[in-house]
Protein backbone atom coordinates (compact mmCIF):
# COMPACT_ATOMS: atom_id res chain seq x y z
CA UNK A 1 0.00 0.00 0.00
CA UNK A 2 1.07 3.51 -0.96
CA UNK A 3 0.53 5.35 1.69
CA UNK A 4 1.57 2.84 4.16
CA UNK A 5 5.34 3.52 2.69
CA UNK A 6 4.93 6.85 3.16
CA UNK A 7 4.15 6.29 7.21
CA UNK A 8 7.87 5.49 8.95
CA UNK A 9 8.06 4.03 12.23
CA UNK A 10 9.96 7.39 13.29
CA UNK A 11 6.76 9.24 12.43
CA UNK A 12 4.19 7.15 14.54
CA UNK A 13 7.16 7.26 17.64
CA UNK A 14 6.79 10.81 16.97
CA UNK A 15 3.14 10.82 16.77
CA UNK A 16 3.20 9.12 20.08
CA UNK A 17 4.90 11.59 21.40
CA UNK A 18 3.29 14.57 20.55
CA UNK A 19 5.97 15.99 17.72
CA UNK A 20 4.82 15.59 14.33
CA UNK A 21 3.41 19.06 12.59
CA UNK A 22 0.37 19.38 12.29
CA UNK A 23 0.12 18.37 7.92
CA UNK A 24 1.92 14.80 9.14
CA UNK A 25 -0.18 14.36 12.36
CA UNK A 26 -3.61 14.83 9.98
CA UNK A 27 -2.15 12.05 7.42
CA UNK A 28 -0.76 9.68 10.18
CA UNK A 29 -4.26 9.97 11.83
CA UNK A 30 -6.18 9.12 8.12
CA UNK A 31 -3.69 6.08 8.22
CA UNK A 32 -4.29 4.91 11.61
CA UNK A 33 -8.15 4.89 10.63
CA UNK A 34 -7.54 2.42 8.06
CA UNK A 35 -4.62 0.30 10.44
CA UNK A 36 -6.77 -0.19 13.69
CA UNK A 37 -3.81 -2.16 14.94
CA UNK A 38 -1.08 0.40 13.87
CA UNK A 39 -3.75 2.91 15.65
CA UNK A 40 -3.95 0.92 18.99
CA UNK A 41 0.11 0.70 19.05
CA UNK A 42 0.31 3.87 18.99
CA UNK A 43 -2.16 5.10 21.00
CA UNK A 44 -0.43 2.51 23.92
CA UNK A 45 2.57 4.13 23.25
CA UNK A 46 1.32 7.37 23.81
CA UNK A 47 -0.63 6.04 26.84
CA UNK A 48 3.11 4.87 28.17
CA UNK A 49 4.61 8.92 28.47
CA UNK A 50 1.43 9.15 30.14
CA UNK A 51 1.23 7.40 32.86
CA UNK A 52 5.48 7.43 33.11
CA UNK A 53 4.96 11.50 34.10
CA UNK A 54 1.79 10.28 36.08
CA UNK A 55 3.96 8.10 37.86
CA UNK A 56 7.47 9.98 38.53
CA UNK A 57 5.98 13.38 38.13
CA UNK A 58 5.54 13.68 41.56
CA UNK A 59 9.10 13.32 42.45
CA UNK A 60 9.82 17.12 41.39
CA UNK A 61 7.60 17.90 44.69
CA UNK A 62 9.93 16.19 47.27
CA UNK A 63 11.76 18.46 48.61
CA UNK A 64 15.66 18.27 47.91
CA UNK A 65 17.79 16.04 50.19
CA UNK A 66 20.30 17.98 52.12
CA UNK A 67 23.35 15.94 51.04
CA UNK A 68 22.31 16.69 47.47
CA UNK A 69 21.83 20.54 48.36
CA UNK A 70 25.33 20.35 49.51
CA UNK A 71 26.71 18.24 46.31
CA UNK A 72 25.50 20.97 44.57
CA UNK A 73 27.13 23.42 46.37
CA UNK A 74 30.44 22.15 47.07
CA UNK A 75 32.47 22.98 43.95
CA UNK A 76 31.08 26.74 44.09
CA UNK A 77 32.47 26.89 48.02
CA UNK A 78 35.76 25.10 46.76
CA UNK A 79 36.49 27.47 44.29
CA UNK A 80 34.93 30.14 46.18
CA UNK A 81 37.08 29.48 49.14
CA UNK A 82 40.35 28.38 46.51
CA UNK A 83 42.02 26.51 49.72
CA UNK A 84 41.57 23.43 51.84
CA UNK A 85 41.63 25.10 54.69
CA UNK A 86 38.62 26.93 53.58
CA UNK A 87 36.99 23.49 52.81
CA UNK A 88 38.27 22.57 56.34
CA UNK A 89 36.06 25.09 58.10
CA UNK A 90 32.67 24.74 55.55
CA UNK A 91 32.86 20.96 56.85
CA UNK A 92 32.63 22.19 60.00
CA UNK A 93 30.05 24.58 59.58
CA UNK A 94 28.04 22.70 57.61
CA UNK A 95 28.43 19.80 59.90
CA UNK A 96 27.56 22.15 62.82
CA UNK A 97 24.31 23.40 60.89
CA UNK A 98 23.28 19.71 60.13
CA UNK A 99 23.47 18.63 63.66
CA UNK A 100 22.11 21.65 64.99
CA UNK A 101 19.49 20.22 62.61
CA UNK A 102 19.21 17.07 64.05
CA UNK A 103 19.07 18.31 67.40
CA UNK A 104 16.06 20.24 66.63
CA UNK A 105 14.78 17.65 64.91
CA UNK A 106 14.51 15.44 67.75
CA UNK A 107 14.01 18.04 70.22
CA UNK A 108 9.95 17.32 71.31
CA UNK A 109 7.59 19.05 69.86
CA UNK A 110 6.45 20.62 72.99
CA UNK A 111 10.14 23.08 73.16
CA UNK A 112 8.18 26.03 71.49
CA UNK A 113 10.60 28.10 73.83
CA UNK A 114 13.61 26.13 72.47
CA UNK A 115 12.63 26.57 68.89
CA UNK A 116 12.69 30.36 68.64
CA UNK A 117 16.82 29.92 69.72
CA UNK A 118 17.11 27.64 67.15
CA UNK A 119 16.27 30.39 64.24
CA UNK A 120 18.91 32.72 66.07
CA UNK A 121 21.58 30.72 66.33
CA UNK A 122 21.10 29.30 62.68
CA UNK A 123 21.01 32.87 61.65
CA UNK A 124 24.12 33.93 63.52
CA UNK A 125 25.68 31.20 61.73
CA UNK A 126 24.83 31.89 58.60
CA UNK A 127 25.63 35.89 59.16
CA UNK A 128 29.19 34.37 60.42
CA UNK A 129 29.88 32.33 57.52
CA UNK A 130 28.84 34.95 55.08
CA UNK A 131 29.21 38.56 56.14
CA UNK A 132 33.45 38.70 56.73
CA UNK A 133 33.68 37.47 52.58
CA UNK A 134 34.72 39.91 50.22
CA UNK A 135 34.83 38.31 46.94
CA UNK A 136 31.37 36.50 47.23
CA UNK A 137 29.14 37.35 49.94
CA UNK A 138 25.97 36.57 47.95
CA UNK A 139 25.55 34.03 45.64
CA UNK A 140 22.78 37.01 43.50
CA UNK A 141 23.77 41.12 43.57
CA UNK A 142 21.64 43.87 44.51
CA UNK A 143 21.56 44.35 40.68
CA UNK A 144 19.60 41.91 40.00
CA UNK A 145 17.25 42.51 43.16
CA UNK A 146 14.13 41.59 41.34
CA UNK A 147 15.57 38.46 40.27
CA UNK A 148 16.79 37.62 43.76
CA UNK A 149 13.39 38.22 45.33
CA UNK A 150 11.76 35.98 42.53
CA UNK A 151 13.79 33.45 43.24
CA UNK A 152 13.96 33.13 46.65
CA UNK A 153 10.08 33.77 46.93
CA UNK A 154 9.76 30.88 44.11
CA UNK A 155 12.07 28.22 46.49
CA UNK A 156 10.56 29.40 50.00
CA UNK A 157 7.18 29.06 48.79
CA UNK A 158 6.15 32.29 49.70
CA UNK A 159 6.09 36.14 49.05
CA UNK A 160 9.62 36.74 50.27
CA UNK A 161 10.85 40.41 50.15
CA UNK A 162 14.22 42.76 50.67
CA UNK A 163 13.35 45.16 52.58
CA UNK A 164 15.09 49.06 51.57
CA UNK A 165 17.17 50.17 54.26
CA UNK A 166 18.89 53.22 51.96
CA UNK A 167 17.37 55.42 54.73
CA UNK A 168 19.00 53.50 57.49
CA UNK A 169 22.58 53.78 55.27
CA UNK A 170 22.43 50.14 54.87
CA UNK A 171 22.71 49.46 51.07
CA UNK A 172 21.40 45.76 49.59
CA UNK A 173 24.51 43.81 48.43
CA UNK A 174 22.29 40.54 47.66
CA UNK A 175 21.13 37.76 48.94
CA UNK A 176 21.09 34.04 49.28
CA UNK A 177 19.72 30.59 49.46
CA UNK A 178 21.04 28.56 51.97
CA UNK A 179 20.14 24.54 52.57
CA UNK A 180 17.94 23.77 55.79
CA UNK A 181 15.97 21.34 57.07
CA UNK A 182 12.91 21.06 56.22
CA UNK A 183 12.82 24.13 53.32
CA UNK A 184 15.49 26.17 52.20
CA UNK A 185 15.95 29.52 54.39
CA UNK A 186 16.88 32.99 52.37
CA UNK A 187 19.21 35.25 53.48
CA UNK A 188 19.77 38.90 52.57
CA UNK A 189 22.34 41.27 53.11
CA UNK A 190 23.19 44.49 53.51
CA UNK A 191 25.97 46.91 53.86
CA UNK A 192 26.70 50.62 55.12
CA UNK A 193 29.11 53.20 53.95
CA UNK A 194 31.90 51.69 56.13
CA UNK A 195 31.59 48.49 55.71
CA UNK A 196 29.93 47.03 58.34
CA UNK A 197 27.06 44.45 57.24
CA UNK A 198 23.83 43.10 58.59
CA UNK A 199 22.17 39.85 57.35
CA UNK A 200 18.23 39.18 57.44
CA UNK A 201 17.81 35.67 57.37
CA UNK A 202 14.03 34.31 56.41
CA UNK A 203 12.59 30.96 57.01
CA UNK A 204 9.45 29.51 56.22
CA UNK A 205 7.43 29.15 59.39
CA UNK A 206 4.67 26.30 59.92
CA UNK A 207 1.06 27.25 58.81
CA UNK A 208 -0.35 28.21 62.57
CA UNK A 209 0.13 31.89 61.56
CA UNK A 210 2.23 32.57 65.28
CA UNK A 211 3.11 36.28 65.54
CA UNK A 212 5.95 37.05 68.39
CA UNK A 213 7.54 39.97 69.39
CA UNK A 214 11.07 40.64 68.69
CA UNK A 215 13.66 38.92 70.94
CA UNK A 216 17.04 39.40 70.89
CA UNK A 217 20.32 36.42 71.32
CA UNK A 218 23.51 36.63 71.55
CA UNK A 219 25.85 34.17 69.77
CA UNK A 220 30.16 34.76 70.40
CA UNK A 221 30.28 38.11 68.49
CA UNK A 222 26.58 38.03 66.67
CA UNK A 223 23.99 40.05 68.15
CA UNK A 224 20.51 38.58 66.45
CA UNK A 225 16.65 40.11 66.58
CA UNK A 226 14.26 37.45 66.06
CA UNK A 227 10.76 37.49 65.27
CA UNK A 228 8.19 35.06 63.53
CA UNK A 229 5.18 37.17 61.87
CA UNK A 230 2.87 35.02 59.68
CA UNK A 231 4.00 32.71 57.12
CA UNK A 232 7.58 33.74 57.98
CA UNK A 233 10.49 33.57 60.54
CA UNK A 234 12.86 36.53 60.87
CA UNK A 235 16.56 37.58 62.02
CA UNK A 236 18.26 40.40 61.65
CA UNK A 237 22.17 39.80 62.83
CA UNK A 238 25.17 41.57 62.80
CA UNK A 239 28.41 41.36 64.22
CA UNK A 240 29.80 45.37 64.62
CA UNK A 241 26.40 47.15 65.86
CA UNK A 242 25.25 47.60 69.30
CA UNK A 243 21.86 46.31 70.43
CA UNK A 244 20.05 49.31 69.99
CA UNK A 245 21.28 50.14 66.96
CA UNK A 246 20.45 46.77 65.84
CA UNK A 247 16.91 46.86 67.43
CA UNK A 248 15.65 50.19 65.89
CA UNK A 249 16.58 48.62 62.20
CA UNK A 250 14.83 45.41 62.94
CA UNK A 251 11.58 48.25 63.45
CA UNK A 252 12.63 49.19 60.02
CA UNK A 253 12.61 45.84 58.92
CA UNK A 254 9.57 44.99 60.88
CA UNK A 255 7.44 47.96 59.48
CA UNK A 256 8.25 47.80 56.01
CA UNK A 257 7.14 43.80 55.93
CA UNK A 258 3.74 44.78 57.42
CA UNK A 259 2.63 48.49 55.54
CA UNK B 1 22.58 33.03 38.16
CA UNK B 2 25.69 31.24 39.71
CA UNK B 3 26.56 27.23 38.25
CA UNK B 4 25.31 26.26 42.11
CA UNK B 5 22.40 27.90 41.87
CA UNK B 6 21.60 26.14 38.34
CA UNK B 7 22.38 22.77 39.58
CA UNK B 8 20.00 23.08 42.72
CA UNK B 9 17.39 24.49 40.02
CA UNK B 10 17.78 21.14 38.49
CA UNK B 11 18.14 18.65 41.31
CA UNK B 12 14.32 17.82 41.19
CA UNK B 13 14.78 17.15 37.41
CA UNK B 14 17.97 14.90 37.49
CA UNK B 15 16.15 12.68 40.48
CA UNK B 16 12.68 12.15 38.80
CA UNK B 17 14.79 11.07 35.82
CA UNK B 18 17.31 8.87 38.29
CA UNK B 19 14.35 7.33 40.19
CA UNK B 20 13.20 6.53 37.02
CA UNK B 21 16.22 4.86 35.53
CA UNK B 22 17.78 3.11 38.83
CA UNK B 23 13.96 2.21 41.14
CA UNK B 24 14.89 2.40 44.42
CA UNK B 25 14.91 5.74 45.63
CA UNK B 26 18.24 5.72 47.87
CA UNK B 27 20.27 4.80 44.56
CA UNK B 28 18.90 7.17 42.40
CA UNK B 29 19.97 9.94 44.77
CA UNK B 30 23.40 8.26 45.38
CA UNK B 31 23.12 8.67 41.26
CA UNK B 32 22.53 12.01 41.40
CA UNK B 33 25.06 13.25 44.09
CA UNK B 34 28.03 11.16 42.10
CA UNK B 35 26.04 13.36 38.83
CA UNK B 36 26.76 16.25 40.61
CA UNK B 37 29.82 15.53 42.17
CA UNK B 38 31.11 14.66 38.78
CA UNK B 39 29.85 17.96 37.40
CA UNK B 40 31.86 19.89 39.21
CA UNK B 41 34.92 18.07 38.55
CA UNK B 42 33.97 17.91 34.61
CA UNK B 43 32.59 21.95 34.53
CA UNK B 44 35.72 22.94 32.60
CA UNK B 45 33.61 20.44 29.62
CA UNK B 46 30.44 22.16 30.00
CA UNK B 47 30.31 25.12 27.42
CA UNK B 48 28.05 27.74 29.03
CA UNK B 49 25.35 29.03 26.99
CA UNK B 50 24.21 25.38 25.62
CA UNK B 51 21.47 23.34 27.38
CA UNK B 52 23.09 22.57 31.27
CA UNK B 53 20.62 19.87 32.04
CA UNK B 54 21.46 18.53 28.81
CA UNK B 55 24.86 18.16 29.60
CA UNK B 56 24.01 16.88 33.08
CA UNK B 57 21.85 13.44 31.82
CA UNK B 58 25.23 12.82 29.64
CA UNK B 59 27.20 13.12 32.76
CA UNK B 60 24.64 11.48 34.77
CA UNK B 61 24.51 8.74 31.38
CA UNK B 62 28.45 7.82 32.60
CA UNK B 63 28.39 7.78 35.58
CA UNK B 64 25.45 4.93 35.57
CA UNK B 65 26.88 2.92 32.81
CA UNK B 66 30.16 3.06 34.46
CA UNK B 67 28.25 1.64 37.92
CA UNK B 68 26.32 -0.87 36.44
CA UNK B 69 29.33 -2.24 34.62
CA UNK B 70 31.55 -2.19 37.83
CA UNK B 71 28.42 -3.78 39.36
CA UNK B 72 28.08 -6.35 36.51
CA UNK B 73 30.98 -6.69 34.39
CA UNK B 74 29.66 -9.64 32.49
CA UNK B 75 26.86 -7.94 31.31
CA UNK B 76 26.79 -6.68 27.67
CA UNK B 77 24.97 -2.79 27.92
CA UNK B 78 23.75 -3.28 24.54
CA UNK B 79 20.43 -3.19 23.19
CA UNK B 80 20.41 -6.77 22.60
CA UNK B 81 20.97 -7.42 26.80
CA UNK B 82 19.29 -10.76 26.78
CA UNK B 83 18.00 -10.81 30.61
CA UNK B 84 14.06 -10.88 29.56
CA UNK B 85 14.53 -13.27 26.56
CA UNK B 86 16.63 -15.87 28.94
CA UNK B 87 13.85 -15.46 31.52
CA UNK B 88 11.39 -16.51 29.15
CA UNK B 89 12.82 -19.46 27.49
CA UNK B 90 13.73 -20.91 31.25
CA UNK B 91 10.38 -20.91 31.32
CA UNK B 92 9.58 -18.52 34.65
CA UNK B 93 6.31 -16.73 34.44
CA UNK B 94 7.41 -13.09 34.30
CA UNK B 95 5.39 -11.42 36.81
CA UNK B 96 5.18 -7.57 34.99
CA UNK B 97 3.39 -5.59 37.96
CA UNK B 98 3.24 -2.25 36.71
CA UNK B 99 4.92 0.18 34.44
CA UNK B 100 7.78 0.27 36.56
CA UNK B 101 8.41 -3.23 36.47
CA UNK B 102 8.89 -3.26 32.85
CA UNK B 103 10.58 -0.24 32.62
CA UNK B 104 13.26 -1.75 34.99
CA UNK B 105 13.40 -4.80 32.71
CA UNK B 106 14.03 -2.94 29.93
CA UNK B 107 18.06 -3.14 28.41
CA UNK B 108 19.78 -0.01 30.14
CA UNK B 109 20.04 1.79 26.77
CA UNK B 110 16.41 1.28 25.77
CA UNK B 111 15.50 2.56 28.87
CA UNK B 112 17.98 5.27 28.88
CA UNK B 113 16.19 7.12 25.33
CA UNK B 114 12.55 6.57 26.43
CA UNK B 115 12.76 8.12 29.51
CA UNK B 116 14.83 11.37 27.98
CA UNK B 117 12.16 11.13 25.51
CA UNK B 118 8.62 9.94 27.43
CA UNK B 119 9.78 11.65 30.72
CA UNK B 120 12.35 14.35 30.25
CA UNK B 121 10.70 15.50 26.89
CA UNK B 122 14.34 15.96 25.59
CA UNK B 123 14.01 16.47 21.69
CA UNK B 124 15.07 13.13 19.81
CA UNK B 125 18.70 15.24 18.64
CA UNK B 126 19.07 16.33 22.47
CA UNK B 127 18.54 12.86 23.45
CA UNK B 128 20.89 11.90 21.05
CA UNK B 129 23.60 14.36 22.11
CA UNK B 130 22.96 13.30 25.33
CA UNK B 131 23.86 9.82 25.39
CA UNK B 132 26.28 10.55 22.23
CA UNK B 133 24.79 8.01 19.35
CA UNK B 134 23.12 8.74 16.38
CA UNK B 135 19.82 9.86 16.06
CA UNK B 136 19.08 6.95 14.04
CA UNK B 137 19.89 4.92 17.16
CA UNK B 138 17.54 6.89 19.06
CA UNK B 139 14.44 6.11 17.24
CA UNK B 140 15.39 2.29 16.79
CA UNK B 141 16.03 2.13 20.93
CA UNK B 142 13.27 4.38 21.50
CA UNK B 143 10.70 1.61 19.15
CA UNK B 144 12.41 -1.17 20.37
CA UNK B 145 11.92 0.27 24.14
CA UNK B 146 8.16 0.65 23.78
CA UNK B 147 7.22 -2.31 21.67
CA UNK B 148 8.78 -4.53 24.24
CA UNK B 149 7.01 -2.40 27.00
CA UNK B 150 4.01 -2.80 25.14
CA UNK B 151 4.54 -6.81 24.83
CA UNK B 152 5.55 -6.94 28.59
CA UNK B 153 2.30 -5.10 29.64
CA UNK B 154 0.09 -7.38 27.02
CA UNK B 155 -0.53 -4.23 25.26
CA UNK B 156 -2.67 -2.55 27.15
CA UNK B 157 -0.36 -0.01 28.53
CA UNK B 158 -1.91 -0.39 32.40
CA UNK B 159 -0.65 -0.09 35.57
CA UNK B 160 -2.37 -3.83 36.12
CA UNK B 161 -0.83 -7.17 37.33
CA UNK B 162 -0.45 -9.05 34.16
CA UNK B 163 1.50 -12.45 33.98
CA UNK B 164 3.11 -13.05 30.63
CA UNK B 165 4.73 -16.52 30.30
Amino acid sequence: MSEMSAISEAELQAWADGRLDEGRRVALEAWFAAHPEEAERAAAYRGFSEQLRIRFDPVLEEPVPLRLQLAARRGARLRTLGVAAGWVALGIAVGTVAGWQLHALQAPASAAKAEAPVIARRAALAHATYSPEVRHPVEVGADQEQHLVAWLSKRLGGEVRAPKLDAEGMALVGGRLLPQDPGPVAQFMYQNAQGRRVTLYVRTEGLDHRETAFRYAREGNVRVFYWIDRKFGYALSSGDMEREELLKLANVVYRQLNP
Amino acid sequence: MSNAQSLIDLIPRLRRYARALVGDRAAADDLVQDTLERAWSKLHLYQSGTDLRAWLFTVMHNVHVNRVRAARPTESLDDEMPELAQRATQGDALVVRDLERGIAALPVAQREVLLLVALEDLSYDETARALGIPIGTVMSRLSRAREKLRILMNGKGGGKLQVVK
